[in-house]
């Protein structure tokens, strides 16, 4: 058995693993795993991830969680270009540095964002108080600020002049609550040009491919009791 | 002007990047940042890093915030030994799976049990309920079950024979609680054989060393009413 990826491109993650695989010819067995309807808690999938997450990675008998770690891994083994993870000491502690800030920061508030936005209310009849969804997107905002000032600057992409896995993990990220109908590139020109550049890079058709299951999120029908049921604890998270 | 890293012990990143650091012989100049006086909010330390936060590193003109990014930067950097971060594909993968996991979970619950138990209460003399306390420590539990239990094992350190960057991060994030009067290693054998294993590798004295500030925290001079009021708010954030 060669190469298995674990994905639900409902999952930002997951659609950064996703396209990076893809887009650099990464041979793999894509095995689809449902969380919504709770296939991340099968028997078989918690022998390749006890953490029940996806993205997850199986690789022979070598399993790996993470997306970061999965991104690193992939671009070791298969000797992608260059630009992906730069040689290059300081491009490559840039792209360390956005890895690691980003799963406090603009990971949490666009998984919020797109929860309290649409999936709680619309796929869970979970009301979400006003309150909590301005605090949400405030706080994304801020974090898109950030990412404005800090990483992007005045350069093409985040760690610098070429696309590196720090742009597919951001820009995965934004899709999130995209989807849900937030305009986040509205007033913000040079996000908005990035944005662009990005999806030009990674190749049109494979990016919409990839955003393909979260663009259509809005129109799931609402889950039935029993699902409801199990994904209460997600509920307490995200509010 | 050489490598200068700015930091303050009493911050779990910044006592892995000291650690780190110290134990490799990098050289470098300390230059503290007193999180408990205010320092990080200060103008001059805006222009090293205008998130306010610690730790950061700074290599001539080249600025770089996020301790495992100035972790994997000095290990590269400065050429340290393989077992810190292995050239071995799936041993790397495994630290750098762990530093990705870890960010969420265990530093967000130690950070949270110090702030909860002590911090809050006598350096910002901000009450917290008994119920929070009680779920901080809970979720502090779940957290260490998931370290032993899917990373330590049976092993000798937390991706295999070897102390690597994972340990490091690991440990200087349990010093927290620990540094806050919980027992974190009663009644978890296997972690406390692994933290004795830990403190050996680093040595005994350097450990001490980097762990002192944080082992009198509950000594922290309150805060004076201005200094809380800038702090407190960003605080709560940072716990969230």
């Amino acid at each position: 058995m060669g190469l298995e990826l674990y994905l639900d491109l409902l999952s930002q993650p997951c659609r950064a693993v996703y396209i990076f695989a893809k887009k650099n010819g990464v041979p793999f067995e894509l095995r689809s795993v449902d969380v919504l309807k709770g296939q991340n808690h099968s028997d078989d999938f918690v022998q390749v991830n006890p953490l029940r997450k996806v993205p997850a990675l199986k690789d022979g008998d070598f399993t790996l969680a993470e997306s970061v770690a999965i991104l690193l891994y992939l671009a070791r083994k298969y000797k992608t270009p260059d630009h992906w993870y730069p040689q290059d000491l300081q491009a490559r502690a840039r792209v360390d540095e956005y890895l690691s800030w980003q799963h406090t920061a603009l990971r949490m508030s666009c998984t919020r964002a797109m929860w309290q936005k649409m999936m709680l209310p619309v796929f869970l009849g979970q009301r979400v108080p006003p309150e909590t969804l301005a605090n949400t997107l405030a706080e994304l905002d801020r974090c898109l600020q950030l990412l404005e000032d800090k990483f992007l600057k005045d350069q093409e992409f985040l760690a610098g002049p070429h696309i590196s896995v720090a742009d597919l993990v951001a820009v995965t990220e934004l899709m999130h609550p995209v989807s849900a109908g937030c305009d986040i590139f509205k007033s913000r020109p040079k996000l908005a040009a990035w944005r662009w550049r990005v999806e030009a890079a990674v190749g049109e058709g494979l990016f919409r491919e990839a955003h393909a299951v979260i663009m259509k999120a809005k129109d799931l029908p609402p889950a039935d009791a029993a699902v409801k049921e199990r994904l209460k604890p997600l509920v307490q998270l995200f509010l | 002007m050489g490598l200068e890293l700015y930091l303050d012990l009493l911050s779990q990143p910044c006592r892995a990047v000291y650690i780190f650091a110290k134990k490799n012989g990098i050289p470098f100049e300390l230059r503290t940042v007193d999180l408990r006086r205010g320092q990080h909010l200060s103008d001059a330390f805006a222009q090293v890093n205008p998130l306010q936060k610690v730790p950061v590193l700074k290599d001539g003109d080249f600025i770089l915030t996020e301790s495992v990014a100035i972790l994997l930067y000095l290990a590269r950097k400065y050429k340290v030994p393989d077992h810190w971060y292995p050239r071995d594909p799936q041993a790397c993968a495994r630290v750098d799976e762990y530093l990705a996991w870890q960010h969420t979970t265990l530093r967000r619950n130690c950070l949270r049990a110090l702030w909860h138990k002590v911090m809050l209460p006598v350096f910002l003399g901000e009450p917290v309920s008994p119920e929070m306390l009680a779920t901080t420590l809970a979720e502090l539990d779940m957290a260490l079950q998931v370290l032993e239990g899917k990373f330590l094992q049976d092993k000798a350190f937390l991706i295999g024979p070897h102390i690597s960057l994972a340990d490091l991060v690991a440990i200087t994030e349990l010093m927290h609680p620990v540094g806050a009067g919980c027992q974190v290693f009663k009644g978890r054998p296997k972690l406390a054989a692994w933290r004795q294993r830990v403190e050996a590798a680093v040595g005994e004295v350097l450990f001490q060393e980097a762990h002192e500030v944080i082992l009198k925290a509950k000594d922290s001079q309150p805060a004076d009413p201005s200094l809380k009021q800038k702090m407190l708010p960003k605080v709560l954030a940072m716990i969230q």
